[in-house]
């Protein structure tokens, strides 16, 4: 059946799955559902203590089983320790069948791939995959489907119990003895425990792993002891450097600061650009120097934003302390300044849900005016695709991605025209993530392009003069100018991967890729 | 032309490519190796066998290894390879075999 955003979902994978395919942005908008519960052990013996002296003594007192699901939180990002940790000691106890659920994966999962191999690992349920564990998968080594959801997707899924955990391993900078959690305080900071905060309602058991245990009670918890049943005390749960690992330094890129330039300038000149407006931007080079220039003509106009929100990084807590915004709303730290920033009164710690969930009453990301995302490509339907590579490989993160796009009054992706000889606007994208109707306005080293559905930000901005406007087809016909057309790349007919909208309909599929001859 | 030794042009970094012509054993045989041989394998297959069909190469041994350069670096890099390989360093025929 061919989906919302023009994509085939094949009916074999909407019968083995159960879902239903994208069929646009509101479609499950007002529709009830009950929220589904985890099955829970009380504790009422006054006498009962959760420390465990090791991840096996985990394992065995939460019944750890081959076919199990599984899941971590991704806030130490490059510089996770706990996944690779629990899975080795699974791995020794000869489990198989076992989903990982985990919030995301990176580069430091690597050593997982033989787990996958074995089967060991036979499902996998992410924001996204980086690494070689995507290279796996897009080599068809995962016996099972590997779902790739956005953050409010997760929380999503959780909820209506189409994920349920069995148990859930909770990184946490400290602990007491009776599992109450802190992101802060300890050796490894992470700052924020916003993604596993759904993991500690919904999962039916939850093990706290720490390597800085302190007296009771560790206060004001961010995860509660009442959702916790071990605390595992290790020598380390993460490398802190590593947290800002791929996040970017101040650019002198020309190229990108020359995005960075259009890209504000279609904020300032565009309705929603006045005193308490909300914001959120990522980690590129452009999306940072972006954020720079925009605070300039901020303190030039007199003009303060309401709130930011998002992944949050250096620049963004710099605005915060030097009261350019009103408060920021934090779901995790992208480098170590966001980290011991979370001590201003005025950065709250929000959960994933609360910044994204599309089955609430209310999330952050339908508050955004504002948000600046980044494309692997981009294509003349404004459909983006941020997980899957030009050549077909799993490489990337749904991440917040279609969360705000959809939320946002005005979305901006910036995307350089080419990536070395692959042109990043294109006629389709290699797999959906975001859907076109999400993204208003395109910003590259060529021009900027506004979704024909946008006229009132097309006028607005024609009416300022800002940019150089353009379609998004004479971007993409410069860069087949400039590169070539690409060729199609070749797939295997197997389906390796669902890209599972906020809604958790089917926005694409990721097959498996052919190897070149 | 013919190949008379074996001759290097280009580098390794990105959007460029290093190519590498060897005397052959009485035909053309290229080994292409590219970062984005799914999308454009074909592409740059035929723009390296026209650069050596228009330097009448006919005998060599060509390997290519593409790290995402465009059409024009490939056909120059190919091009400075075959001059190389014949010690040619003057008087370059620009405009004629060298487009």
């Amino acid at each position: 059946m061919i989906n919302a955003v023009g994509r085939e979902i094949p009916d074999e994978i909407l019968r083995a799955t159960g879902k239903e395919p994208f069929q646009g942005n509101n479609y499950k908008n007002g529709v009830p559902f009950r929220r589904q519960g985890p099955i829970i052990r009380p504790n009422m013996d006054n006498q009962h203590s959760k420390l465990v002296k090791d991840i096996h003594e985990a394992l065995v007192r939460c019944r750890a089983h081959s076919g199990m699901t599984i899941s971590f939180h991704h806030h130490f990002r490059e510089g996770d320790l706990i996944v690779n940790m629990v899975m080795e000691e699974i791995h020794k106890m000869g489990l198989k069948n076992i989903t990982l659920a985990a919030t995301s994966l990176g580069k430091a999962h690597d050593p997982l791939v033989p787990m996958i191999e074995d089967g060991t690992i036979t499902r996998i349920e992410a924001s996204g995959v980086r690494g070689k564990i995507g290279q796996a998968i897009s080599a068809g080594k995962l016996k099972g489907l590997a779902i790739m959801r956005s953050h409010g997707g997760r929380v999503r899924s959780l909820m209506t119990g189409e994920t349920r955990v069995d148990i859930a391993f909770i990184g946490a900078p400290t602990s007491d003895d009776y599992g109450n959690l802190r992101g802060i305080g300890g050796k490894t900071n992470c700052g924020v425990l916003s993604y596993s905060h759904i993991d500690g309602d919904q999962a039916e058991y939850v093990v706290a792993i720490t390597d800085c245990l302190v007296p009771f009670p560790n206060f004001p918890a961010h995860i509660s002891m009442t959702k916790v049943d071990c605390v595992c005390v290790v020598d380390a749960i993460g490398i802190p450097e590593k947290i800002a690992t791929g996040a970017a330094k101040p650019t002198t890129d020309q190229r990108k600061l020359m995005m960075a330039d259009y890209c504000t300038q279609v904020v300032v000149n565009t309705p929603y650009f006045k005193d308490g407006f909300s914001y959120q931007t990522g980690v590129g080079g452009a999306s940072i120097a972006s954020t720079i220039y925009l605070t300039k003509i901020m303190e030039e106009r007199g003009i303060k934003m309401g709130f930011g929100v998002g992944g949050l990084t250096k620049p963004m807590c710099d605005l915060l302390d030097r009261g350019m915004v009103r408060v920021l709303m934090d779901t995790q730290a992208f480098d170590l300044d966001a980290v011991s920033n979370v001590i201003n009164p005025a950065h709250h710690r929000i959960t994933a849900g609360a910044y994204a969930n599309p089955f609430n009453k209310g999330a952050f990301v339908n508050r955004l005016d504002y948000v600046i995302l980044a494309s692997l490509e981009v294509d003349v339907h404004f459909n983006c695709n941020v997980v899957v590579g030009s050549d077909g490989v799993i490489t990337g993160a749904q991440g917040g991605h279609p969360d705000t796009a959809q939320g946002a009054k005005c979305t901006i992706v910036i995307c350089p025209l080419l990536q070395g000889r692959i042109p990043a606007i294109c006629s389709n994208v290699t797999t959906v993530t975001t859907p076109g109707e999400s993204v208003d306005v395109v910003v590259t080293d060529y021009g900027v392009a506004v979704n024909p559905n946008r006229h009132d930000l097309l006028e607005a901005l024609q009416k300022a003069d800002c940019v150089p406007l353009v379609t998004i087809e004479e971007l993409r016909d410069t860069a087949y100018a400039i590169v070539g057309e690409p060729e199609p790349v070749e797939f295997d007919d197997r389906i390796v991967g669902i890209i599972e909208a906020r809604d958790g309909t089917i926005m694409d599929v990721v097959r498996k890729v052919k190897t070149f001859d | 032309m013919k190949i008379l030794k074996p001759a290097v042009a280009g580098t390794l970094e990105s959007s460029d490519c290093m190519v590498t012509v060897e005397p052959g054993c009485g035909e053309l045989e290229l080994d292409l190796d590219s970062t984005v041989i799914r999308q454009y394998g074909k592409q740059i297959r035929r723009v390296i066998s026209e650069t050596l069909t228009r330097l009448e190469v006919t005998d060599a041994r060509v390997t290519v290894v593409d790290k995402g350069a465009l059409d024009c670096t490939i056909k120059a890099r190919v091009e400075c390879a075959v001059y190389r390989s014949n010690d040619i360093r003057d008087a370059l025929p620009w405009g004629g075999a060298i487009q």
